[in-house]
């Protein structure tokens, strides 16, 4: 439903998306994934035609509706939804004011508009506060009076940046349900977020973006299976580890230790767990704790764009 | 503890503000700009005296009227146009020249004999702009003394003395007068009404608070930016001309809608008139509704961050009212300054409405201010669409 082939955008000589492809279907989300400055706002912005790529292409739809976003941009941008990071309503405006604006903007008018904006509202439960100003609002419903607005006129395709920042965890899971709702509904859901819990709630497939490159396109299972370790085991330990010889002797990867806590990734644990805890005894550390987990798609996220900060 | 606390947080707010750059520059840029331009009216010692604008009208064309018009255009403190008496009046009345004064005819006759006693006093009519009456008294003042010198020279002597005709006693020249009066008529476009002051004063308010909303016009697109609603927007299937005519267009339904309610208020409490034409009135209106809005656009295409554009908006708005005649009349600027402010659409704004209001001019005299607004919205508007940043974000 959303396929951007070849995109490239640079600003002097600096390119911030490089070759760029990907693809939402129908009654998908896809978690657009990247540290900062990886280029996901410039990304999502070509994807809105908010920016025009230097080259490459987006289309909208499939088949015979299938729409070029450089070619017929306005009918491109009717079947696109945006939900913008920042909250981009008007605050003086009533609720259903605010989506009546929204909705007018992309043709709609008289029944048809209050009907949309009634479903809007009623899917994102401010229905009982259609009149009402958002300045009266708490910050979990301005977010979801923010997604309203792009649901109005009933777009095939939705790009969420980031929709989530600053709402609180009861506002968020009403959040994922309405777009498990839109999911449900065959909608093709774009899903940029810093938070990978989110992103392995809800997305069906996570493409990851660095340096304005994607660097993994793929099925949260099968990212994982790119791991060096999928599952991951913590010890409280006595003493400073040689994590070298460690790694060596018993295979598990990626040790690190930050005061009495090791943490280390093992493929079987089964099989590494006893070899660990042989060898830490044998080299006189005692162990007071240990507990262990499943890599998560921040480990995922971590080994492809590394610990590196990015400013 | 406390005093290095102290000392942190004064350190802080100095940093704070002298890292401002713009609003330091506008602190300081603001008042030198404004007390120049003060300076520069009210007399800095560099430049010559303003010469005042007069029409001369001299309907006797005796050797004594000749005299007192041959001296009027000498004297420097004058820029005499002369002609006949419509002409001068129509000068007077379109606030071209602050005065025109008609000497009628008899003058020179009637002065001789007005001089000694005998007879009536000629009446020299001053056509005065109301708007500017400081004016008036200098021109009484000054053509008194050329009358009288003209009269002095024409009998002979360098004396009064010498005019006086036998017989006549020394105390009898302490009776002397003027040997003429004078008759001050308003030039407005009623001369059943006298001259309201509100009127140029609504002109000139309406016309800077009017571009205080413009200011908000382009501040809010500005803040739209910030709020991602400009995203929003441009993320709908709408042109950039659509987008930015709606600004224009809201923009100047609001102008428009204000300056009515502005006239209105000037209308029905402070009986301002509007005199002349209504058409030209309402052109003008929406002419500087226009203005307004596009200088709102210009604002949102070329500003930054709100706050300073904001600042930096108020300061260009002040300046071009100061230099529009709002505060003080123009005829008191140097003669530079008063070429240079018809650059400025806000002179032109306040002269339209002043013409189409006290001054009662026709349609005629609204047209050069509605073009001339008309062509500084375009140009704003153009400047606008071109300077203004598409593309968002750069990261």
């Amino acid at each position: 439903m959303l396929e951007a082939r070849g995109l490239f955008k640079s600003y002097g000589d600096r390119a911030v998306v490089a070759d760029l492809s990907l693809d939402v279907g129908a009654g998908e989300i896809v978690g657009l994934l990247g540290p900062n400055g990886a280029g996901k706002s410039t990304t999502v912005a070509m994807l809105c035609g908010l920016v025009g790529a230097d080259r490459g292409e987006v289309f909208i739809g499939r088949g015979a509706s299938r729409l070029a976003l450089d070619e017929d941009a306005h009918a491109a941008k009717r079947r696109i939804g945006v939900v913008p990071q920042e909250l981009s309503i008007y605050e003086n405006l009533g609720a259903a004011a605010n989506l009546e604006l929204f909705g007018a903007l992309y043709g709609l008018s008289g029944a048809l508009l209050r009907q949309r904006v009634d479903a809007a509202l009623a899917l994102v439960g401010l229905a009982d506060r259609a009149r009402d100003k958002p300045q009266s609002f708490s910050g979990g419903m301005k977010r979801r009076l923010n997604i309203a607005a792009a649901l109005v006129h009933d777009p095939d395709v939705l790009i969420f940046d980031e929709p989530t920042v600053g709402v609180d965890p009861q506002s968020r899971n009403a959040i994922f349900d309405n777009l498990e709702t839109l999911r449900d509904r065959g909608k093709a859901l774009l899903y940029t977020t810093h938070y990978m819990e989110e992103a392995e709630r809800l997305c069906d497939r996570v493409v990851i973006m660095d340096h304005g490159r994607v660097v993994a396109s793929d099925t949260l299972a099968s990212l994982y299976k790119r791991l060096p370790a999928v599952e991951t085991l913590e010890l409280e330990v006595e003493g400073a580890v040689d994590l070298a010889a460690l790694g060596a002797a018993t295979g598990v990867t990626r040790p690190t230790q930050d005061g009495t806590r090791l943490h280390v990734g093992v493929v079987e644990l089964g099989r590494s767990a006893p070899a660990l805890l042989t060898w830490l005894a044998a080299h006189g550390h005692g162990v007071h704790r240990i507990s262990s987990g499943r890599a998560d798609l921040e480990d995922v996220f971590l080994s492809l764009t590394g610990r590196q900060l990015r400013d | 503890m406390q005093l290095a606390a102290f000392r942190a947080l004064v350190r802080k707010d100095l940093v704070l503000y002298f890292s401002n750059r713009r609003a330091l520059v506008m602190s300081i840029l603001a008042p030198i700009v404004i007390a120049a331009f003060f300076g520069a009216i009210f007399g800095s010692g560099m430049d010559k005296p303003t010469r005042i604008p007069i029409a001369f009208a001299d309907r006797d064309a005796s050797a004594l009227s000749q005299a007192v018009a041959a001296a009027v255009k000498a004297d420097a403190a004058f820029d005499v146009k002369e002609g006949d008496e419509a002409a001068a009046i129509a000068l007077a009345r379109e606030g071209k020249v602050r005065a025109a004064v008609v000497l009628p005819p008899g003058f020179g006759e009637q002065a001789r004999r007005a001089l000694v006693g005998a007879g009536d006093k000629p009446v020299v009519a001053v056509h005065y702009d109301p708007s500017q009456a400081t004016a008036m008294t200098l021109v009484r003042g000054l053509l008194a003394q050329h009358v009288m010198k003209a009269l002095g020279d024409s009998v002979g002597g360098s004396t009064l003395a010498a005019a006086l005709p036998a017989g006549m006693t020394a105390a009898r020249t302490s009776a002397f007068s003027l040997p003429f009066a004078t008759e001050a008529v308003e030039s407005t476009g009623r001369t059943d009404r006298p001259y309201n002051g509100y009127a140029h004063s609504f002109a000139g308010m309406g016309v800077q608070f009017i571009l205080f909303m413009g200011i908000e016009v382009g501040v809010g697109v500005l803040l739209a930016r910030r709020l991602g609603l400009w995203k929003r927007l441009r993320a709908a299937p709408l042109s950039r001309g659509l987008l930015l005519g709606s600004h224009i267009a809201s923009g100047a339904i609001t102008a428009l809608v204000l300056l009515a309610i502005i006239y209105a208020a000037a209308i029905g409490i402070f009986h301002v008139r509007i005199d002349g034409s209504v058409a030209g009135f309402v052109g003008i209106a929406i002419a500087f509704a226009l203005l307004t809005s596009s200088f709102g656009l210009l604002i949102a295409a070329i500003g930054k961050t709100p706050e300073a554009t904001r600042g930096l908006a108020i300061f260009a708005t002040l300046v071009m009212v100061m230099l529009g005649g709002a505060w003080v009349p123009s005829f008191v600027f140097p003669p530079w300054l008063q070429t240079a402010s018809l650059v400025v659409p806000t002179r032109w704004a306040v002269d339209g409405l002043d013409a189409m209001t006290w001054r009662g001019l026709g349609f005629d005299a609204a047209i050069a201010p509605i073009a001339v607004l008309l062509a500084f919205s375009v140009l704003f508007a153009a400047i606008a669409v071109w300077r203004f940043d598409w593309e968002e974000p750069r990261a």
